[in-house]
Parts: structure tokens; sequence; C-alpha cells
């Protein structure tokens, strides 16, 4: 029960994008359309999971003033095979999110989730936490890529809704990003206090 | 000519937090007034117009294909680029160090109001952003590769202290209730953001 609750508090109750306000430049930069979000979204899980368990591992030989850069050096290593396995077998993915991948490193929520999380738990939950946050982290991703998608070009996961003509540009282009993502994060705030 | 092109081109056209999104943590949590949001952005201004000159010297000197070969011939084919960013995370990690020591030393009413978004600076995407675009975009001396710096940093300046001044304006207008607080500033962020859109293209 513990551990489903430690996993889905990912979700809603901390989700990282909507409530926390952690990792804005890969949200904002990346989901001009759904896959893209997607795309971003599980390859951020991947290295979440991974740089959580093996912060987690070796939590206590780390001494505690050279910790951060510690985790950043984990984190970097985690980030540059994702970096090489997106290369090798998803390139068309690797093209779009560019900048993007190697910019997981920075990317708060990782960092955040090791200070907060891994360095003060067991394997197990920091695994299932790295999951859960993770995972919140693609649906948001995917939410506000399919929203962005579907207004701007008129399409959905690439499959045509309405005819292109009568998509907005601009929330394709970055402004239409911090657009949509404030109306989100209003109707989401609406949604908690209702 | 080409100096002053890349160094207003990083400003407006390819801004930082309008065109590429970086650095919007602490744009969104420092931007409550006008005097925070400031010394933020020239504490961000400094960063970028060091670490990126030196992850340049860096990247032509140690990392990129052939640049070891000043060792000698059999370093010719030797190509660790693959190391770049880890080297670049290392490099910004240490003048943040640097930067906050010397802050706290002379500026300590500075220090005290930025507390913990100093040491922040180092996982500001903007500052990684930098040295990344750099290497991307092959800028191919020193001095552009400063003037990208320096220009990108002023550009982050300008977008923090700009929605600082206008958050400060909007505690006393009427927004929605569930729009108050973050909706509204992605909102203003978006405009400002069209805003600088009508400068694409401008070329000097």
């Amino acid at each position: 029960m513990n551990q489903w609750k430690n996993f889905s508090k990912g979700f809603f109750k901390e989700n990282a994008v909507f409530t926390l306000l952690l990792g804005m430049c890969p949200t904002l930069g990346v989901t001009s359309s759904a896959i893209n979000g997607l795309g971003m979204g599980l390859a951020t899980t991947f290295v979440l999971v991974m740089a959580n368990l093996v912060i987690s591992l070796i939590k206590d030989f780390i001494p505690e003033k050279v910790r951060i850069p510690a985790f950043i050096v984990v984190i970097a290593t985690f980030v540059t095979i994702v970096e090489m396995l997106m290369q090798a077998y998803t390139p068309a993915l690797y093209e779009s999110l560019g900048l993007f991948i190697p910019l997981i490193v920075v990317n708060c929520i990782v960092l955040g989730r090791a200070e907060a999380f891994a360095s003060k738990n067991s394997v197990g939950a920091s695994i299932v936490d790295g999951l859960g946050m993770g995972l919140g982290f693609a649906m948001a991703l995917t939410m506000l890529g399919s929203v962005r998608e579907l207004l701007g070009s008129g399409k959905l996961f690439n499959v045509s809704i309405y005819p292109e003509d009568y998509g907005m540009l601009v929330f394709v282009l970055a402004p239409g990003a911090f657009i949509a993502l404030g109306y989100m994060i209003a109707i989401i705030d609406k949604m908690k206090k209702a | 000519m080409d100096l002053v092109n890349i160094f207003v081109k990083s400003i407006f056209i390819d801004n930082m937090v309008f065109a590429y999104f970086l650095g919007m943590c602490s744009y969104l949590a420092v931007s409550k007034t006008v005097k925070t949001s400031f010394g933020l952005g020239i504490a961000v201004v400094f960063v970028l117009g060091i670490t990126v000159p030196v992850d340049f010297l860096l990247y032509k000197y140690v990392l990129s294909e052939g640049a070891l070969s000043w060792l000698g011939e059999g370093f010719k084919d030797v190509d660790l680029s693959f190391l770049s960013f880890i080297m670049f995370i290392a490099v910004i990690a240490s003048m943040v160090q640097l930067v906050e020591m010397v802050v706290e030393k002379f500026a300590p009413a500075l220090y005290s109001t930025l507390g913990i978004f100093l040491p922040l600076i180092a996982v500001n995407c903007a500052i990684l952003g930098g040295s990344l675009f750099m290497q991307e975009r092959g800028y191919e001396t020193l001095a552009e590769a400063t003037a990208f710096g320096l220009g990108s940093g002023i550009g982050w300046l300008l977008a923090i202290v700009g929605i600082a001044a206008i958050r400060e304006k909007l505690r006393y207008s009427d927004v929605p209730a569930p729009l108050r607080g973050l909706g509204i500033t992605f909102i203003v962020t978006g405009l400002m953001g069209i805003a600088f859109m009508s400068f694409m293209g401008i070329k000097l």
C-alpha cells in the first residue's frame, strides 16, 4: 500500500510539472508534438530510475559536502547512455529533441529527487519513486504536447484531426507553449480546489 | 561587424527564455521583485560570460576531434567530444562556486537575498545550454564565443527583469482566481515571447 502511494504521488499530488513546477525547460521546449513529449518523458524516466537506483546504493559512501557534484556525475553518466541509445535506435526522435537530451542533466526533477528522496531512502523505494515521478512527468509532457499539436497543426500523434490550414501556428512556436501551459495549470488548480 | 551581429542576435532573436525556454526554473522562482531578479540576472551574465569562453577553449584544444594534435603525432586521431557534457558541467559547477565566494565576500546584502539561487545557477539550464549551443553552432574564435555568451546572458537578464516588473504591477490587477500566480505568469511570458518574435529576421 505504502509503495503504491509512493508510486502514485508523482501523477497528481506531487506532479513535477503542474504542482512543483520543476523541469520547465524540457516541458516547454520539446512539447511541440505529442510524440516528442512522450519520448522526452520516457528518456527522463529512465534517467530518473537509474540515477535514483545508483544514488541510493552509494549514498552512504559520499561525504556530505561533495554530494551535489557526485550526484551530477552519476546523472550525467546515465544521460550520456540515453543519448547514445536514442541516437542508435530512434534517430528521428533524437534529431527532433536535439539539445534537450543533454539538458536532462540539469533537469531539476532528476537532481531534486536524488537530493530529496534517493539520498535518504532504500533502493526499492527509490526505484518506485523514480518510476512514479518519471511517468507523471511523461504524462504531463504528453498532455501538453497533444494540446499544442492539436491546436497548432490539427493533428494528434501525427494523425490528422482537422485540416492543417485552420491550425494556429503560434501554438507550435515558443510563445504558444507558455500560453497553453498557463491555462493547463489554471485548469488543474481549479480541479484541485473543486 | 560579425561580432555585433552575434551579440545582438543572441539577445533578441535567439533569446534564451523566449526562443529556447532555458533557465525557466529560476526565471519563474526569482521573478517576484525587480531587485532580486536583477541580481540573479547579473550573476547569470557573469557566469555565462566566463563559462562559454572557457568551455570554448576546452572544446577547441582538448575535446574536439584532432584537437590534441598539439601534443604530438600520436594524438592526432583522438576524439574526446563524447566527454563534453561532463567537462562542461564540471567547469560550470566550479565557476559558480567561485562566483558565490566573490559575491559573499564583496556584496553580502545581495548574497543574502539571492540565498539558495546562487548554487542553483549550476543547474540552471541556460548556462549549460549556452556552452552546448556554442559547441553546436561552431563559433570559430574566442571573441565570437565571448560575444555569444555575454549576449545570451544579457538576453536572459532582460527577460527576467521584464517579467519581474510586470509581476510587480500585476499584484494590483484583478486576475481570475485559478490563473493567479503562475498561470498568469506563463501567459504574460507567452505574450512577451510573441513581442520578441517580431525581432526575427533582423540582421546587422
